[in-house]
């Protein structure tokens, strides 16, 4: 298991400086100038000089393993140096934003709580709320309950997160005035009262992204309880004289639990994919938000950065989706 | 007695082998008929074919019969409420504008017609691509060995992208030039079908690559290699045809999500050009007055939902009308 787990992270360094390569190149080749938002006023020759001064003045091939060094030697760095007090940058450079001029991790490190409160929050819903969905399901197929979570999973599926969210503020925000349509990002938690505000203005994000998690995990326990309700086991159980609940709760849950909990890890990545439009309803100034922003204000370090981001956080889930399922089912062996 | 009877007694007998029985003529039963017979017990699907139908027809033949602008403006007739609203109040509605008008008057049902036709368009032809690319290199993979290993890298690769902020990049760089060399509707056009459809083949590749690599094991493939079928044909008369059905079950799943990513790359203000409709992008102009108008954010996104909603119970049936295990059961 240990060096399947290590061999898959050796094949990850390639895949991922594959992806930061293709990434590069089609910010690369793209036409777009960071310096066309500029007034036409200034003269060309110091136009050049911007240009040099934003990085811009060297080719790819240059450019390209300095950004890599950037990433992966001179930002560990400077976070260790935050840390430990230590000095291992040495005032290396970092990678600078080009619209507000100030380091890429910054921002990101400024950004990055709210999104995981949302995502990692509705995730959590999200999930806690499928998996008895998908056990009810299955144990009673073609119930009543069960043709109602299928037909709830689907509209989980086909209602974008743009319209229930917008949905959402107009019958909760607009008609019934209970919940804020605007996430306020500078509330300070410090009381009962501040707390829950905090709640309320969660609310409706997390609902959104909760519906498409719960729709996923909720057919994937149903389908893989499904699997094991007609396992020969589960008769001798049955036949045993165990209770009901003993067998269902513990023989088939847990080993229904299996394949529903790689497919929870693979989800995280494409969570967070899905709340950069959430984000942008709810006006939550999160990774999200950011993105939108450094992409309409050509900031091709920020893109860079945090479209690498994403891809690092699918390839670490796959893998780590994969090594679960080892642990989990003694019968698969990787070696 | 029904077709599939005296279909299932002839399979009886020939089970049977009774020399002595009497051999009934058995009409042939085309595979399809069996498909859409099976189809047809699944309501759910039946109901999601005839609204996208119903649909289709509304974007296509509808600005035909509607016969209004969905430009023009009128700013006397400027936010109509839809003719609902008059059951709970007396307010400005009009039966010359069923679904409203917005801020400038422009009809609401001809935006909606104008825009679905945008929105499914690009959803068929953005399937279509993705479908094209998928069962190509599925079956590449599947066929040939040696290609096996780099093209299923090559699909890993992909599906470790993070998809929506790479589209996002590319909606933004690529779309000056590709407009300015087809014109601003083409060249979006091109750019967001190329766009989607460049990004969600991988699914499609996987479930052909998988299911060619169980057919070419069988003995009619080997009968046919053996007859000197050069491979080109295997792939287009045994393979092909098999793997059909797994083809346009993910066939309907694309179409879903390439509504569902067009309507979002509009709304995230990164699709078509201003003023000119799609569902997403009607759904996106109306948010910032939605407190006052909600049913310019209902419309479109009740067009968007219940297609999506109505292509994916149709997958649901077609899955299971096209599994013969489930099917005449």
């Amino acid at each position: 298991m240990l060096t399947y787990t290590f061999r898959r992270l050796l094949i990850s360094i390639p895949t991922l400086l594959f992806i930061a390569f293709v990434i590069f190149m089609l910010l690369e080749l793209a036409p777009g100038d960071p310096m066309a938002q500029m007034p036409l006023t200034i003269p060309p020759e110091v136009k050049e000089k911007m240009r040099i001064a934003l990085g811009l003045g060297e080719p790819w091939w240059i450019r390209f393993p300095l950004w890599l060094k950037q990433f992966f030697i001179i930002e560990p760095a400077y976070w260790i140096d935050n840390s430990f007090g230590t000095d291992l940058a040495g005032g290396a450079q970092r990678i600078v934003s080009f619209q507000s001029r100030s380091p890429v991790f910054d921002t990101i490190a400024q950004r990055l709580p709210q999104t995981l409160w949302v995502v990692g929050m509705s995730y959590v819903v999200g999930v806690i709320i499928a998996l008895p969905i998908g056990i009810i399901s299955a144990y009673r197929q073609y119930s009543v309950f069960d043709q109602a979570g299928t037909f709830v999973s689907m509209i989980g599926f086909s209602v974008p997160p743009f319209f229930s969210g917008v949905l959402l503020i107009v019958i909760f925000s607009v008609t019934l005035g209970w919940l804020p349509s605007i996430y306020d990002t500078t509330l300070v938690v410090n009381s009962w009262a501040t707390f829950k505000m905090q709640i309320m203005q969660m609310v409706m994000p997390v609902m959104v992204l909760a519906l498409q998690t719960t729709a996923q995990v909720s057919r994937y326990m149903r389908a893989s309880m499904l699997d094991n309700l007609g396992q020969d086991y589960v008769r001798t159980a049955r036949a045993k004289g165990m209770s009901e609940s003993t067998v269902v709760m513990k023989h088939v849950l847990r080993n229904s639990m299996i394949p529903v909990i790689t497919v929870i890890a693979l989800g995280i990545p494409s969570i967070f994919g899905g709340a950069i439009i959430t984000e942008q309803i709810f006006k939550v100034n999160g990774l999200g938000q950011l993105l939108i922003i450094a992409l309409q204000g050509s900031d091709i370090p920020m893109v860079m950065t945090l479209t690498f981001l994403f891809a690092i956080l699918i390839v670490m889930f796959n893998l780590i989706a994969d090594v679960l399922y080892g642990v989990f089912d003694p019968r698969i062996r990787y070696d | 007695m029904t077709d599939r009877d005296i279909h299932a007694d002839a399979d009886n007998l020939l089970v049977a082998g009774d020399p002595t029985a009497p051999v009934k003529a058995v009409k042939a039963r085309n595979q399809w008929l069996d498909v859409w017979d099976q189809f047809k017990t699944h309501k759910g699907a039946v109901a999601s074919l005839l609204f996208l139908i119903f649909i289709a027809l509304f974007v296509l033949i509808g600005p035909w019969l509607w016969g209004l602008d969905p430009a023009a403006l009128d700013i006397r007739n400027k936010d109509v409420r839809p003719i609902v609203n008059a059951l709970w109040g007396a307010e400005k509605v009009s039966w010359a504008h069923p679904m409203g008008t917005d801020n400038l008057g422009r009809d609401l049902m001809a935006q909606i017609m104008q825009g679905g036709r945008i929105s499914l368009a690009v959803g068929a032809a953005a399937m279509i691509l993705a479908i094209l690319i998928g069962t190509f290199v599925g079956v590449i993979a599947g066929y040939f060995n040696r290609l096996d290993g780099i093209l299923m890298r090559l699909t890993d690769l992909f599906l470790a992208l993070p998809l929506l902020p790479l589209l996002l990049v590319m909606m933004l760089l690529f779309r000056d030039p590709l407009r300015s060399a087809f014109g601003p509707e083409q060249g979006i056009f091109i750019l967001i079908v190329t766009g989607i459809g460049i990004t969600s083949w991988m699914h499609t590749a996987r479930i052909v690559r998988g299911d060619v690599l169980a057919l070419k094991e069988r003995e009619y493939v080997l009968a046919a290699r053996s007859i000197g079928t050069p491979s080109r044909r295997i792939i287009t008369r045994h393979l092909l045809p098999n793997v059909l059905s797994p083809i346009m079950v993910s066939a309907t799943l694309g179409l879903a999500t390439a509504i569902i990513t067009e309507s979002a790359l509009s709304f995230l203000g990164l699709g078509f050009p201003p003023d000119f409709p799609t569902w997403g992008k009607i759904l996106a102009d109306s948010v910032p007055r939605m407190t006052a108008f909600p049913e310019r954010v209902i419309w479109p996104g009740l067009a968007i939902s219940l297609t999506v909603l109505a292509v994916n119970y149709i997958g649901d049936g077609l899955r299971d009308a096209l599994d013969p295990r489930i099917r005449g059961m």
